[in-house]
């Protein structure tokens, strides 16, 4: 066998192996409910804001605090704190992507994807609600 | 109906032309197929002749078709449902370009004009391949074309017609139940161009990036002459153009990034992002099979992996053009084109046939001629460049393979029906493992190009390296003890593998000027590649030290936090600025001194004061903000820098409020005496005395006025103190109030009235309102070293451009 081969099987088990350590890193989305069986573990929880609770955020005491509830499709519910400031169009949002993990029954967040109309989007729904909203 | 002021006739033109583009491609790709195949002169030139004429016809109708589209954006021609949903007519003129790529027909129509002006220098400068390669070319347009085609083929729509009206792509909106539907203040403005695109960026970056995609059909075509015609030597032709693709590419995928720094606030330039990677990867490959490339035609070894390199290069490409269109990174990717669920199937199956159509054929002539492609038995020297240059390849493509497949897992959710989200850190999953690619890459590109091809006697080439790499080790190991990279976030392991790879990347800039000194004796017209690893490693260096070292400067570290700081991993980044007060943010005094609003650019801008503490050197920053457009709430923020020399201070946005809210919260009213303390909730007001007439305020009252103020003082529970003098003005039994306020601490103090004058009984009113406050919370980065990145970017693409020459020149000389 020729050296390049060799070297090249070691490459090719060396990628392999890493991408076989990157399944074990991998997340999952959950519910609240699938979360809350898992507290302590990082998750992707698929859920969007409790409208019926106040969203707390006040950037005059605590710039890097923000609570609210969020609401998944089956509709249970989770308190989230949020170490960070408010993502502008947070209440818009349709659904929100919260990574984080369940301590103590709250939800800790890390990071917040809003899932609004998308931004490069030709949203048809969205474009006719625009218009709409002018012609009315 | 008659709809009145529509403008009917650019759409037909520009319709029929799509069509003619796609029919006349179709034809070149036949003709020119049929050139390529035939031995006969007389055949071939006249097959050619026909090919060359659809190709010119394809030419123009795809020039015409985004000139029309300019047209009608640029005249704001909103009965066109791509002019109405791309632009306003409030938008600045140089962004109108970017509103046609902020379309995915308009983008395709750029790739395609790409293809047409690649095509015409082939047809121009390499005659000999010109058949093989204008077939592969064309047959690209054509799936391009189809693109743009918005025709229904047995109810289901092939492609986006950009020439669309909109009362026909949306035939039940009621408004055009209105002849005068144009009028409509919404229709007659334009639904606007994506904040986030409206950044010069925006105008160059599109066009740089589509002409590296474009360009890799190139290499990917010859690859497939020399399978098709059994005949090898187009890899002395396909070097300068794999090497142009190479940088334009490369380019345009920096260019990208140097958008994201200035123009998005994930505050960095590089997020490892599902769309960046998907341009990424095909550059990876396609600098494997650059150097394959070399190999083979230097040293006649590696010609089948050149051959899969430039071919899977290609077939990558549209894999991202997959992954990026499709809306199938949704949920994993912030800038991803997503398209509407009625047509998703359709446009699913037109991008993976696009792939196919291209990596079934390849490969099957690939592997049919596997066994006729070249190869030498005899084994690669180890003291050879040959050799090394195979394995750096080899890292690449694996490196590549890699990053792709993290990638996809989006894709793998959607076939395999799974549940797999990115994990906790996903940056920091892709850095741990390119990290080792960047040392193995940054040796490799150091020592290289000492070793000869063939065979290396081991003495000259020790001999040789053995400068560079002294010198290497001191400036790196310089970098490591007084540089202060201390990235101990991700544990001691990686912060050694961080060191190593500022060493090899330092190796690799070192050993590579060294080279154009030592071995090509400062010929510099022969140090294209030279140069171009130069800025490579400069490029690394950058990205290293600007990563590891990348602070927050923000900490809050002003006490306004009221409530416990329930952060464990979590740092408090973000920092509030009350209007016109300095607050104390680590190294620099920092103030928001105002902001205005620029109407030509629809933004707000605030300006931020920082004052060193040391060095008292002062300087504004302008970050702004832009309301979202396109029906979406809120805000987005543009950051903004202080370049030095050294590094960055970048500042953006993270949330700010104006006082513009309804205030809604009332005066509590206490009664209080000279010493008196009133308790608020974030501290408490001490009543000094009462001045009657002071001298020091005559201005706030009339001579004929009698003027009751009370000095107090606010003790906030930070320690800090705040005077304040609320008054009354009593003239014919009328009082006027004088409320007085401390707006970091949200409060307004009211005199109300004196009730016990002997006793000396007050009332205040106390008021706590947030609505009084203007303020922003910003968040702001040092990122040290930034300018080695993008300088060595520059670097780079100049030595891809001097290596360009260089070939060209070469290859003049061995023509004539």
């Amino acid at each position: 066998m020729k050296k390049t081969h060799i070297i090249m099987l070691v490459l090719i088990a060396a990628a392999i192996m890493v991408l076989i350590s990157y399944t074990g890193n991998l997340t999952t989305y959950e519910t609240v409910a699938s979360a809350k069986e898992k507290p302590g573990k990082f998750v992707n929880l698929i859920a969007k804001i409790d409208k019926s609770q106040p969203v707390n955020y006040d950037a005059v005491k605590d710039p890097n605090y923000l609570s609210f509830v969020a609401v998944d499709t089956l509709g249970n519910t989770v308190k989230v704190i949020y170490h960070n400031t408010k993502p502008t169009d947070m209440e818009k949002s349709e659904r929100l992507v919260l990574k984080g993990k369940i301590v103590d029954g709250e939800f800790q967040c890390k990071d917040i994807l809003l899932k609004c109309p998308s931004k490069y989007k030709d949203d048809e729904k969205q474009v006719e609600k625009n218009v709409q909203a002018s012609v009315n | 109906m008659h709809y009145n002021g529509e403008h009917l006739l650019p759409g037909q033109l520009g319709h029929f032309l799509v069509i003619l583009s796609l029919a006349s491609s179709l034809v070149a790709t036949i003709g020119f197929f049929k050139a390529n195949k035939t031995n006969n002169s007389f055949e071939k030139n006249t097959w050619l002749k026909y090919a060359r004429i659809s190709f010119l016809i394809e030419t123009i109708s795809i020039f015409s078709v985004f000139g029309i589209l300019y047209f009608l954006v640029a005249n704001h021609y909103h009965e066109y449902f791509f002019a109405w949903n791309h632009s306003s007519r409030s938008l600045q003129p140089k962004y109108l370009l970017a509103c046609i790529w902020e379309d995915q027909s308009g983008s395709f129509l750029l790739w395609s004009m790409w293809h047409c002006v690649l095509g015409w220098i082939i047809i121009w400068k390499q005659k000999k391949w010109e058949a093989p390669v204008l077939t592969v070319v064309n047959f690209a347009q054509f799936c391009l074309a189809t693109m743009l085609l918005g025709i229904y083929v047995f109810g289901v729509r092939i492609g986006n017609e950009p020439f669309i009206l909109w009362r026909q792509h949306m035939p039940d909106l009621p408004l055009f139940t209105n002849p005068d539907y144009l009028q409509l203040p919404r229709v007659f403005e334009g639904n606007d161009l994506n904040t986030l695109l409206q950044n010069y960026w925006m105008v160059i970056h599109p066009p740089i990036l589509f002409l590296g995609f474009a360009s890799t059909v190139i290499p990917f075509a010859f690859a497939y002459a020399g399978l098709a015609n059994k005949d090898h030597s187009w890899v002395k032709t396909s070097i300068p153009w794999t090497g142009f693709s190479a940088a334009v590419l490369g380019t345009g995928i920096m260019m990208g990034a140097a958008w994201a720094y200035e123009s998005l606030s994930f505050g960095g330039y590089w997020a490892w992002d599902p769309v960046e990677n998907a341009s990424l990867v095909p550059w990876l490959t396609l600098i494997a099979g650059l150097h394959t490339n070399l190999i083979y035609k230097s040293s006649g070894y590696s010609l089948k992996s050149t051959y899969f390199f430039y071919i899977i290069s290609f077939v990558l490409v549209l894999y991202s053009t997959f992954l990026t269109r499709s809306g199938v990174l949704g949920d994993t990717s912030v800038h991803a084109f997503t398209i509407d669920d009625k047509h998703v199937v359709a446009f699913y199956t037109q991008l993976i046939s696009f792939i196919l159509l291209f990596f079934i054929p390849a490969m099957w002539l690939f592997f049919k001629n596997y066994k006729t492609i070249p190869t030498i038995k005899k084994e690669e020297n180890s003291y050879s460049r040959e050799f090394w240059m195979f394995i750096g390849s080899m890292v690449f493509f694996l490196s590549a393979i890699v990053i792709i497949f993290k990638t996809s897992t989006p894709v793998f959710n959607k076939v395999f029906g799974t549940n797999i989200a990115p994990p906790e850190d996903p940056e920091f999953a892709y850095n741990q493992i390119q990290i080792f690619v960047a040392i193995v890459i940054g040796v490799l590109t150091a020592t290289t190009q000492y070793l000869r091809y063939k065979q290396t006697p081991k003495n000259v080439f020790v001999k040789k390296i053995i400068y560079p790499t002294v010198i290497a080790l001191a400036i790196s190991i310089a970098i490591s003890v007084f540089g202060d990279i201390n990235f101990t976030k991700k544990g001691i392991g990686f912060l050694g593998a961080i060191h190593i790879a500022i060493f090899a990347a330092v190796y690799a800039v070192v050993a590579n000027a060294g080279y154009i000194w030592l071995v090509l004796k400062g010929k510099i017209k022969a140090a294209g590649a030279s140069v171009a690893h130069i800025g490579f490693g400069l490029v690394l260096v950058g990205i290293l030290i600007s990563s590891s070292k990348k602070a927050v400067l923000s900490w809050n570290t002003t006490g306004i936090a009221m409530f416990k700081q329930e952060k464990n991993e979590n740092p408090a980044e973000n920092i509030t600025l009350f209007k016109g007060i300095a607050t104390d943010m680590g190294k620099y005094m920092v103030t928001y001194t105002k902001d205005t609003f620029n109407e030509k650019e629809r933004k707000r801008f605030y300006e931020i004061h920082f004052e060193n503490k040391q060095t008292k050197d002062t300087f504004n920053l302008y970050p702004d903000i832009i309301k979202n457009n396109k029906g979406m709430e809120g805000f987005s923020a543009n950051p903004s820098s202080k370049h030095y020399w050294n590094k960055d201070i970048f500042v953006y946005i993270s949330s700010f409020q104006q006082n513009k809210q309804d205030d809604t919260t009332h005066f509590e009213n206490h009664e209080i005496k000279v010493g008196d303390t009133v308790f608020y909730s974030k501290g408490f007001i001490i009543l000094n005395k009462v001045d009657i007439n002071p001298a020091t305020k005559k201005e706030k009252y009339a001579p004929d006025e009698a003027a009751l103020f009370l000095n107090m003082e606010v003790v906030a529970k930070d320690g800090r103190r705040y005077a304040v003098a609320p008054g009354i003005a009593i003239k014919n039994n009328q009082v006027r109030e004088m409320p007085d306020s401390v707006i970091s601490q949200s409060l307004v103090l009211k005199f109300n009235k004196v009730i016990n004058g002997d006793a000396g009984k007050l009332e205040v009113g106390v008021k706590e309102s947030s609505a009084i406050t203007d303020l922003v919370t910003l968040k702001v980065y040092e990122f040290p070293m930034i300018n080695v990145l993008w300088i060595g970017i520059v670097i780079m693409v100049i030595g891809f451009v001097m290596s360009i020459r260089q070939r060209n020149r070469k290859s003049a000389l061995t023509a004539s």
